[in-house]
Order: C-alpha cells, then structure tokens, then sequence
C-alpha cells in the first residue's frame, strides 16, 4: 500500500502535509539557544533529580547521608598515614595535614564526578527511552549532586584546618568563587563525559587509571614544590597548566598561611582556573547538544 | 472536530466536512538499528586486537531491517491500534515516531513531541513511589506547582496504595504490575498531543486496565493521538477504532479495528 499522497482529501504528498501543518521530523535537534531554553525550563527537575539521586546513594546504608563526609574523611586518613606517616611527607612541611585534606577534598569532586559522568547516559537509558527531556539535564544533576557533596566536606575540611591551627581569616572568601569556577569545569567535563561514555562503553574500564595518573600530576598527596625539583623546566611549565593543580592551589591558598605552592603569580592562577572553566563548560556543553539526538538509541 | 461516536465510522465511508489536523505523518520510513552480539561473536582478546587494528568492527554488529518502508497518517482525536505478529516491527515504529530511532529512509514527522510509554521504563527503582511520580512529572515538563497538585491524583489513579501506604516504599520493592501501573499514571497525567503505549496496559490487573482505557479515550477527546501496541486483542477493539497490522516491518492492512481484527485473527488461527 505505498500511497503517493498521504491524505486523499488534499491531494497533497506526506511531506507538503506535514509542512502545512507545521509538523516537525520527529527526533530532531533544537537550535544550540532553544535547547538553553528547555533546560533553563528543566532547572526544577535537575534540583528534584540531583536530590534523589543523593538520597537514593545512601538509601541502604545505615549511617545514611553521614557516609557524605565520612567517605573523604577516611580517604585523608589513608593518605596521611602513607605519605604523613610512612614516607615522612612532612618534612619541612607546615601543616601537612590541612595541606593534604583541602587536595584530597577538591580532587574527589571533579574525580567522582567525572566517574559517574561516563555513566550519565548509559545508566539512565530506561528514564531516557521513557520520557523527552534534555539530556544535559542528567549530566547536570551529578555535578549538582557533587557539589552538594563537596559543601559537606569543604564544612569538615574547615574544622580540620582550624583545628591544626590556621587563623581565621577573610581569605577564606576567596574559596567561593574558586569553588565556583571549578564547578563549572566539572560540570562541562561531566557532559563530554556523558557523551563519550554513551558510545564508548570500553571509557568506564579506562576511567581509574586516567583519573589516577590525574591525581599524581595535581599535587594532591605530596608537596607540588617536587614537580618543580625533579621535572625538566618544560613539563614543570605543564604542570603549571593543570585544572585540577590550579583549582586545589586557589583552595590552599585561601585556607593555609603558609603552604608549598608551584604557581607563584596569584592573578596567574585565578586567570589559569577561569581560563579552564569557560573553555571546559562552554566546550562540554556544545559538545554534548551535538549529540542530543543520540542518546537512547542503539 | 470529530466527535466520539461518528469516530466509528468516520474512517470508513462518511464523507468529511471539516479539514482532519494530521498529528503524525509516516513517510516511507525505514529503520534499521544495529545490535552489538556481546558474547555472540568472537570476544577472545587476539581477536578483539585484530578488529581493533584493521578496524574492521563488523563480527560484532548486526543490522536488523526491522521496518521497510511504512507510510501513513494518523489524525488528531484518534486513537490507532499497532498489532503483529512478536518481531513484526511495532515497537520499533514507535519508537521512530517517538524520535527516539532515527530512520534509515524515508522520514517521520510529528506534531509536538510524542510521549512514548512502555512497559520496560524504569525510573529509579530505589526511591518511593512518590518521589518518581515527582521526577516523572518534572521530566515531562510540569512546574513544581502542577506536580504537587496532580501527585495525590496520580497516586489514588496508579491505586498502588490499595494495599497499605506503597507510595513512600522504595519502587524496588512493588511488583512488576504495581510499577507498569505506576509509570502509566505518571505518563497518563499529562497532555500529550501524541501518546504512544506500548503493551502498558496489559499489565495491572482488570479494574486498573478499566480505568486506563477511560483514561486512553478522555486523552483522546481532548485532540491528542493515541498509538497503543498491544497482543491483547480485546484492549484493541475497546480502545481504538482504527487499527494497522504490521508484518515483517510491512504495513499488511490499514483499516477500521473490526475489519483488521477479524483479517488478523483469521492469519493467527491458520497457522
């Protein structure tokens, strides 16, 4: 029954039809700016998504949301023990342990959500086949979740850093728009993320070891003054570039007195994290809406 | 506007004097979709390197034609069974329709965006009931005022609370009938102007499936269209009044319900 006309009334061809009815091809992508639009109008389900998702983690553990600050605070203790205790990290160190905690910290945010960003899509793809919502909504709600997560921890790294002695000072306002900017970077990151781990399924099994290899090159563990000592000038000049060394710097900067820096140039830094966070946001998120129509299917 | 009960037989032989509003226009489309085998193929790791370095990617996809070439045009207010044999391309179709496949050929065009409604959408099994009525709702579209007003509603329409207070239990823990019931109500609360469902209301048990046909029909008058894929003859015949019979990805007869029905049944038992 292969009908040239699709109405016998009008006489007209399906696709002068649908023109005339102003029907759309289903599936299609919307503008780059329409697609803003929508999710700006999905702000609310992002919120309520991110919220459920938080809860729902610790849905069957006993201690409940209290694993929220628990998880980094054992993983410090770890790390301290190794390279505090064993390896003598503390040598010539002040505050070795506040030093330690504000890496471990800020690293955590961008490594889980990078983690579970390359799971955005492929763990969702029962809400996604059901239902039409932008997809960068799901991206979204886990660095929502995250930052939720960090402000947990950035309370108990405060105790730490009080209780080891740092003063109280306005500083600390400057861990706000630091904390801001690397948000943004994960949030652009997660959404590459999601995209890629949506057709490269072999991305989850990769992820530790990037995301390990990662930690080592940001100074999370150890002094940074060591890259500049054992590195050729080149690669020190790298390290300098690094995200995730920037952000952690800006953060013990504005929480130590007195702590090993490689980036010696304050606005340097601030122009470096600011510099990351519009490419990596505006990147990710133009990247991701170039595969909208994408995900679920296959 | 066509009303309900000339809709019988409108199709047929009575001669329209208002212009039908198409909602759906199905233009020799083909879809084919890829299957990744997994284990089928060969996933030894000398294998696997050997793809990998003459990038040859094919031992491990399969294309299936799953629908060749269907066209045709459904109408605002009605309500269009989909029914075939297992493998005949239904589900596919909707899925075309929906957007959510993209086509191979040919193109489909839709009014707005359709709501495809299946049996197999999950939503996030470890929260309460309530919570991913709330999150269904907001994922469609609907302000946080909506959904607060309409949350009751869904939850006595969905009747999950008939056996005690099910809405604040984790969704894992309901049975496969409560949360086909439950996912129903979530779709079912908004206005769609293309609703597609897929085998959903063969679950739950005959009061819900009651309910869930006055539903479908209220959905309709109010100038949505309905596509309901089902094995279920008789939720056919009380729903739709028009119906298509696919076969092998080929539209095999487009007509009023009771013409195809009896056509169907009578291909079925000869085999």
């Amino acid at each position: 029954m292969a009908n040239l006309l699709a109405d016998p009334d009008s006489g007209l061809t399906p696709a002068q039809l649908a023109a005339r009815h102003g029907l759309r091809v289903a599936g299609e992508r919307p503008t780059i700016g329409a697609y803003s639009g929508q999710l700006w109008r999905y702000r609310h389900f992002i919120s309520a998504y991110a919220h459920a998702k938080l809860t729902a983690s610790f849905s069957n553990a006993r201690l409940g949301q209290l694993w929220q600050v628990l998880t980094p605070l054992s993983n410090a203790a770890v790390y301290f023990l190794i390279f505090g205790v064993v390896l003598e990290q503390t040598r010539n160190m002040p505050n070795f342990i506040a030093y330690l905690t504000t890496g471990v910290f800020i690293f955590n945010f961008t490594q889980v959500s990078l983690q579970q960003g390359t799971q955005a899509i492929s763990g969702n793809l029962g809400l996604i086949r059901a239902l039409h919502f932008p997809r960068a909504c799901l991206p979204l709600a886990i660095t929502a979740t995250q930052f939720q997560q960090l402000l947990g921890s950035i309370v108990v790294l405060l105790i730490i850093v009080v209780a080891t002695g740092e003063p109280i000072t306005l500083m600390w306002l400057m861990l706000v728009p630091a904390v801001l900017l690397q948000t943004v970077f994960n949030a652009g990151l997660t959404m590459a993320m999601a995209r890629l781990g949506a057709k490269a399924t072999d991305l989850k099994q990769v992820m530790p070891f990037i995301l390990r290899a990662w930690m080592y090159g940001s100074g999370v563990l150890y002094s940074v003054t060591l890259f500049a000592e054992n590195l050729p000038g080149w690669a020190t000049g790298i390290v300098q570039f690094n995200p995730m060394l920037v952000y952690i710097e800006l953060a013990r900067i504005s929480l130590l007195e007195n702590t090993h820096l490689l980036n010696d140039s304050l606005p340097l830094t601030w122009l470096i994290a600011l510099g990351w966070a519009v490419v990596a946001g505006l990147g990710g998120y133009f990247y991701f809406w170039r595969g909208e129509q994408e995900y679920g299917r296959g | 506007m066509v009303n309900l009960e000339m809709s019988n037989d409108v199709t047929v032989t009575l001669p329209r004097i208002e212009e039908r509003i198409p909602t759906v226009v199905v233009d020799d489309a083909h879809v084919v979709y890829r299957v990744y085998r997994g284990s089928a193929g060969n996933t030894s790791p000398v294998a696997a390197f050997k793809r990998l370095i003459t990038r040859t990617n094919t031992p491990n996809v399969r294309e299936v034609h799953a629908v060749r070439g269907v066209s045709f045009t459904a109408y605002r207010g009605e309500a269009i069974g989909l029914i075939g044999t297992n493998g005949s391309g239904k589900s596919t179709l909707l899925r075309a329709i929906a957007g959510l496949l993209p086509v191979e050929r040919g193109a489909v065009y839709t009014q707005g965006q359709p709501s495809l409604l299946g049996v197999n959408a999950a939503l996030l099994n470890d929260l309460p009931g309530e919570r991913n009525v709330t999150i269904g709702c907001l994922a469609m579209g609907m302000s946080p005022a909506d959904v607060r007003r309409k949350l009751p509603e869904i939850i006595e329409f969905s009747g999950i609370n008939q056996r005690g207070d099910f809405a604040s239990l984790p969704m894992r823990t309901y049975s496969s009938g409560m949360s086909a019931r439950l996912r129903f109500s979530i779709a079912a609360a908004k206005q769609h102007d293309v609703l597609l469902i897929d085998e959903a209301l063969a679950t739950g048990d005959k009061a819900f499936r009651k309910r869930s046909e006055r539903r479908v029909r209220e959905l309709r008058e109010s100038a949505g269209t309905v596509f309901l894929v089902s094995h279920q003859l008789s939720s056919v015949r009380d729903t739709c009044e028009r119906t298509i019979w696919l076969e092998s990805g080929e539209i095999r007869m487009d007509g009023p319900t009771r013409e195809v029905l009896a056509a169907y049944e009578a291909f079925t038992n000869g085999k």
